[in-house]
């Protein structure tokens, strides 16, 4: 490898001045020596050579300016080498030897790399069909999360849960109720107040083949864990070319609470919707809680699955079949419609379905669709439904500029403008922080009266 | 014959293990190929064949070679930090495969998506590679948590820097690891600098070896730059983690010769410094004087490991510089595992 060439310093540099020769010719040089200085206008860096050999000539004088990167700088014969041998050498090149195209200049003449190819189209699966005369039993969604697991903890030796409070406590929110009386300390593990630190020991525990199931006790909390659940869980399939995975639930109790201050009250679901690699559930209903939570158990990606905990206390029926397992991205159409649709998830299917009961009942035919997984967002269930209707509603608890509302009145514009009788319109939580006042508190929620008032706004009945 | 926290580690270094003829030839291979390797990644980098980050491993070769000799290869599994191409190396992963990756190619460990900073490997039981200071020492403790639920023997050895010693998670990380009496050895490469800022700016305390004490985790402070000393305490932390006690602290004393990453001029210290070591400590050096002094090989047996270690670094060269970039339909893929 005979000549020495002008490197760069950083990806972007072009080209700089050879400032100081520290060899001259004649000399014998060995690899890690340094041969000269190079400056930019940014830092002076050594030229180290890399091979053994004698210096046979300095192509650039010291104190050149504007040597371009990759320019020959010297010529650096190994033993035996001599200057004639080089087109020897070229039956068999050295990197140094090869055509080098710069990173950039490569990208610009490779044509694939010009038109970005289309992203794949995922396609949710439907609901199971249930068996005729399946008996449906009242509980509530803490109870059926609590099912949900017991039952992938007694199916697969992999599944563990770890969190604060998870095991001797029962669950903060008694959602592990007895789960450590079954299945023992060992899978059932309670951790000091540590969310950075068990949040990357369970990723780390993914890695290595196990299932963890990691319970935040709010949401909030998982702030602290953030960097370890986007950095280290949901880009490692893609940083790894595949090769490593991270098969693993992060749930607790999401969204606003109550009377409990802006820190322990906000929606993170567009936050975690945002992150490609990850899958994001917010369930309403018992059966989708129970359903889904075994769904992202069985998941071999990082899930987020959020709850809300004014939910967990409230009842639905969960039908009783050996496994209920529900599919991943697919809404729910909790009505049929023709009017209006409203969209939600969560604890605003609450708002959603109440503004519903009345405005059906004052003559409008609302099409109600529960969202249920947030990422991959079902937008053919509400695109479909808005070439019916015409109209848009979103309902979330979450701050309004950049939230899942935000996301689907853009999906709307793009696929389905023409079908639009009304400007898309969002409800959503106000852009504050949750405030403690019980008055102030409940401006800052959305509410019944704001989605019937959108409604009637994209109606025209206002 | 592990010592609490509170013991110090002076002591350790008293008696120099002698190494067998062939593990000092076995160490000098492994930590020439980490020097040539990462010289030549140097001069890629230059030649504006890799791009973004890149951080060399050279002058720290004896810790990543010295600790793996003393672990159980494909058993036991590893993780570090950005710095993370000589302990690929020493692990077994093809070189052809890491210099393709530095090259952002589609024979590249991770296609190309990586970088320099994100290879892995399942089969080598190397999980990294990560980019963000002080993660993998949560990762790793993450990983021996999983062997002993699994209960399959296997230790995790969890690499950090001086820089990193300073961040929350670590202690974390050492809190529960102790409390559940985890197998891991968290090994902290102190090579006195993180990026530009010296230990001494930046660390209340710089004997990093206590730093497990209020975990009551005991710790070595160990010369890195030896590689018989790194392998002997390495060899003492592994069997006490593997034995069911519980975490082990290493602090690797070392130093790298090259700035924090490619750009980096490294002006926050002095030139003597550097060469000092370079001439006085310098690891691979240290093998090959002990080699021919003790006459355990010749000139000629060097020179020739010399040009094999050359041979299989310019093929990764090679492989590196003329594989093609990825396939345009690799952008959507791996993103998630289809159910």
């Amino acid at each position: 490898m005979p000549q020495i060439l002008m490197p760069a310093l950083s990806p972007t540099m072009e080209e700089g001045k050879l400032a100081k020769w520290l060899v001259k010719v004649g000399d014998t040089v060995k690899s890690g020596d340094v041969l000269a200085e190079i400056e930019t206008d940014k830092a002076t860096m050594e030229v180290e050579s890399v091979d053994e050999g004698v210096v046979k000539e300095l192509l650039v004088a010291e104190g050149t300016e504007g040597v371009k990167v990759n320019t020959p700088i010297a010529l650096v014969l190994a033993e035996g080498e001599t200057a004639d041998a080089a087109p020897a050498a070229k039956t068999a090149p050295e990197p140094a030897e090869a055509p080098v195209v710069p990173a950039e200049k490569a990208a610009e003449v490779a044509p694939s790399q010009a038109t970005v190819p289309a992203a794949p189209k995922f396609e949710a699966q439907s609901d199971p069909d249930l068996p005729a005369g399946v008996e449906m039993v009242e509980m509530t969604v803490r109870q059926a999360l609590n099912e949900a697991m017991a039952e992938e903890l007694r199916r697969d030796k992999d599944v563990f849960v770890i969190g604060e409070e998870v095991a001797e406590y029962q669950g903060a929110y008694k959602i592990t109720q007895n789960l450590l009386q079954e299945f023992g300390p060992e899978r059932i593990i309670d951790t000091p107040i540590t969310e950075h630190g068990f949040a990357g020991l369970a990723v780390g525990a993914a890695f290595a083949g196990l299932k963890p199931i990691v319970e935040f006790m709010t949401w909030n909390f998982a702030m602290q864990a953030i960097d370890q659940i986007i950095n280290s869980a949901a880009k490692q399939l893609y940083m790894s070319g595949g090769q490593v995975k991270a098969p693993m639930v992060f749930r607790g109790p999401n969204g606003v609470a109550s009377r409990v201050g802006a820190q322990h009250s906000q929606d993170y679901s567009a936050w975690y919707s945002h992150v490609p690699g990850l899958t994001v559930i917010a369930p309403y209903s018992a059966a989708d809680a129970k359903g889904l939570l075994k769904a992202a158990i069985r998941s071999p990606n990082p899930v987020i699955f959020l709850e809300n905990e004014i939910l967990y206390g409230s009842t639905g029926l969960v039908p009783q079949v050996e496994d209920f397992v529900l599919p991943i991205g697919k809404a729910r159409i909790a009505r049929k419609g023709a009017d209006v649709t409203i969209v939600s998830f969560s604890m605003g299917m609450r708002y959603a379905t109440q503004a519903t009961e009345k405005l059906v009942a004052a003559g409008v035919d609302v099409e109600l669709i529960d969202l249920r997984t947030l990422r991959p967002l079902d937008s053919d269930t509400v695109i479909e439904s808005v070439k019916k209707t015409g109209r848009l509603v979103t309902v979330e608890e979450g701050w309004p500029q950049g939230g899942i509302g935000a996301e689907l009145s853009a999906r709307v514009m793009e696929q389905a403008f023409d079908y639009l009788d009304a400007p898309v319109m969002r409800v959503t939580g106000k852009d504050v922080p949750m405030p403690y006042a019980a008055n102030l508190e409940k401006l800052a929620l959305p509410n019944v009266d704001e989605v019937i008032a959108a409604v009637n706004a994209v109606t025209y009945r206002s | 014959m592990a010592r609490k926290a509170t013991a110090t580690k002076a002591q350790a270094q008293s008696n120099v293990p002698e190494f067998s003829k062939e593990q000092e030839l076995d160490a000098y291979r492994e930590m020439l190929l980490i020097r040539r390797f990462e010289e030549k990644a140097g001069q890629m980098y230059g030649m504006g064949l890799i791009g973004g980050f890149c951080h060399l491993y050279i002058g720290q070769e004896a810790v990543v070679t010295g600790i793996t000799m003393a672990s159980e290869k494909g058993k036991d599994a590893q993780i570090t930090g950005y710095r993370d191409h000589g302990h690929m190396l020493v692990m077994g992963l093809d070189p052809k495969g890491v210099m393709a990756e530095l090259t952002g190619r589609a024979g590249g460990l991770s296609r190309g998506k990586g970088g320099s900073m994100h290879m892995f490997s399942n089969e080598h039981r190397f999980y990294g590679g990560n980019g963000i200071v002080g993660a993998q020492a949560s990762l790793g403790t993450g990983l021996a948590f999983a062997a002993k639920y699994k209960g399959d023997g296997s230790v995790s050895l969890a690499y950090f820097g001086d820089g990193a010693a300073n961040q929350g998670q670590v202690y974390e990380s050492f809190n529960m690891a102790k409390l559940w009496k985890l197998p891991v050895v968290f090994i902290i490469e102190n090579n006195k600098y993180a990026m530009g800022t010296s230990i001494e700016r930046a660390s209340a305390t710089t004997d990093f070896s206590q730093r497990g004490a209020s975990f009551d985790i005991p710790g070595e402070q160990v010369d890195g730059m030896d590689v018989r000393l790194v392998y002997d305490a390495a060899k003492r932390a592994i069997e006490y983690a593997r034995s069911g006690n519980g975490p082990y602290i290493l602090e690797m004393l070392t130093y790298r010769y090259r700035g924090h990453s490619m750009s980096d001029p490294a002006k926050y210290r002095s030139k003597d410094e550097v060469t000092k070591y370079r001439q006085e400590r310098d690891p691979i050096e240290q093998v090959k004087a002990r080699l021919l002094e003790g006459k355990l090989a010749t000139e000629e047996d060097l020179k020739a490991i010399e040009s094999e270690i050359r041979a299989i670094v310019t093929e990764a060269a090679d492989f590196a510089t003329n594989d093609p970039e990825p396939d345009a339909a690799e952008l959507w893929t791996d993103i998630t595992v289809s159910a």
